[in-house]
């Protein structure tokens, strides 16, 4: 089954020189095919600058590709909608809210009665393990709980798709160390497509059932890896001889895609 | 027991330098250093203030000042804070009338009395119309930044929830905006007294800069520092309630201490 297909997507992005009145263009994605199967969790790699964010905001309907369309579900869809969520690098948390009042926000908008918004923020909070801190305002918290709460937030509306931006670049090794484990638990037990958008090929290994590996100017996918490795992973499956060698050539075929694209 | 003495030390160090300031005013004169018809000590100026409430002459003259001040300063919230919001979100509209905006707040709000008393006559208007000019720039200014400085990623991260253009505004703009907007409502309110009280002076004859000039005039030395006491008062209520308005409505805010 196929959950999203991104057609032809291209993204030219205009500049206006103010000095010399010239029009410049940057192509930031150059044509993108890609099928997201239901149910699946794939990872995006490449370079800083790829476009790769471009492509997740698109899909996320925040930004309106130039050319091509995306499906969901086979039908073509325009604009951010609750079938959707997404889960930023900077958290992007509303530093006026509590953490009940942020999780809350999706079902807000969405219409749900305020009684069904608090049981669900509830199971929410102790899903991604923030009990005790549902007063809690974002300045109180670590950078490691403030994505726990945007994934939440993300989470509680239940969208059928998850798109993740870098979410965990911002945070230091051992809290990115224990969220990935945290994304991959959360998504055992709720199945969500998730698409999941970074430049750490270690990360991308442990979490993903496919990466899709895109080269810069133009941003397009050069190819995609299978990760055939076996499931439930736990903290030491990054320490199994299958992991490390399955990153090492990941690694190098990303390297690859990265050298290619600089010489030509 | 160590934090009730510590706040009892913190509370001392508040007031001393009060307390210093009233016993120099109340020796001062006494000593015959500084003459006492210039300068009454404020013993007798509470004396004075207490006879001029029961008089009910202090709270005319106090009532007047306020509904004028109130009056100007509540017209320049009340249109000023939306068109800040409209200047805010739509750059177009900024751009137009930046320059215009810009030339005009410059225009000391004194100098334009004359002009507001030429067209709206001597009575009530003119001088609410002055007080709503210079109370209107902060408000407009900090408005306008305020809504300029919604972080773009929290609007992107509403619309990815669903947010239509309403919620949006209503959700995300007004919230982050608000703190700017109360900073900008404490500068106009402490303008509004500082335009009131110069108003009243020129050109009124009731309200409590009227009764500081007046009363100076007719040499009722006590009466005038009454006058000047009851301006101090409102001041300092004006700006703790604000603060306090500010404090209530972002309690989201990491608290900053600088000690």
């Amino acid at each position: 089954m196929i959950k999203v297909k991104a057609e032809d997507i291209t993204k030219v992005f205009h500049s206006k020189n103010g000095n010399t009145g010239t029009n410049g263009c940057v192509e930031a994605l150059g044509g993108i095919n890609l099928e997201i199967r239901t149910g699946e969790f794939l990872a995006i790699v490449g370079p800083s600058g790829c476009g790769k964010s471009t492509f997740l905001e698109i899909l996320g309907g925040l930004i309106k590709p130039s050319c091509g369309s995306i499906y969901i579900d086979g039908k073509a869809v325009s604009g951010p909608n609750h079938d959707r969520g997404i889960v930023f690098q900077g958290y992007a948390l509303f530093p006026w809210r509590n953490v009940t009042e942020n999780i809350a926000y999706g079902l807000e908008e969405k219409g749900v009665p305020k009684k069904t918004r608090n049981e669900i923020c509830r199971k929410y909070i102790s899903l991604v393990g923030l009990s005790g801190f549902e007063n809690h305002y974002p300045y109180q918290l670590s950078g490691g709980m403030k994505q726990r709460v945007a994934i939440a937030r993300a989470l509680a509306y239940d969208p059928d798709i998850l798109l993740m931006d870098e979410p965990f670049a911002a945070l230091d090794a051992q809290t990115r160390d224990t969220l990935q484990g945290e994304v991959l638990r959360i998504w055992e037990e709720t199945r969500k497509t998730v698409l999941f958008v970074t430049h750490n090929i270690e990360e991308a290994v442990f979490l993903a059932d496919r990466i899709a590996v895109m080269s810069v100017r133009p941003g397009i996918i050069k190819r995609i890896i299978d990760i055939p490795l076996s499931r439930p992973r736990f903290e030491e499956f990054r320490t199994s001889q299958d992991f490390i060698k399955l990153r090492q050539e990941v690694g190098s075929i990303v390297r690859e895609e990265a050298k290619s694209a600089t010489n030509s | 027991m160590s934090g009730k003495k510590q706040n009892l030390q913190r509370t001392l160090r508040k007031v001393i330098a009060l307390l210093v300031f009233f016993i120099l005013w109340e020796l001062l004169p006494a000593s015959g250093i500084i003459s006492k018809v210039y300068f009454a000590p404020p013993s007798e100026v509470f004396v004075t203030l207490v006879r001029l409430m029961i008089s009910g002459e202090l709270w005319l003259h106090t009532s007047i000042s306020l509904q004028r001040a109130i009056t100007g300063f509540g017209l320049a919230a009340i249109i000023m804070i939306p068109l800040g919001f409209l200047m805010g979100w739509y750059k177009s509209f900024e751009e137009i009338a930046d320059g215009l905006v810009q030339t005009l707040r410059q225009t000391s709000s004194l100098s334009l009395f004359p002009v507001f008393i030429l067209f709206l006559g001597i009575g009530e208007v003119s001088k609410i119309a002055v007080i709503f000019w210079g109370a209107q720039w902060p408000i407009l200014l900090n408005t306008i930044s305020g809504v300029k400085s919604v972080d773009p990623l929290l609007i992107k991260s509403a619309r990815s929830m669903g947010s239509s253009a309403i919620s949006l505004f209503r959700k995300v703009v007004i919230p982050s905006s608000l703190p700017s907007i109360i900073t900008g409502l404490r500068l106009s309110a402490t303008h509004s007294i500082i335009v009131l009280v110069a108003a009243e002076m020129i050109g009124a004859k009731s309200g409590l800069g009227y009764s500081v000039i007046n009363w100076e005039y007719n040499f009722m030395i006590p009466e005038m520092y009454a006058a000047i006491v009851t301006l101090a008062v409102l001041g300092l209520i004006t700006n703790y309630s604000l603060v306090w308005l500010e404090k209530t409505t972002t309690k989201w805010k990491e608290e900053i201490n600088i000690t």
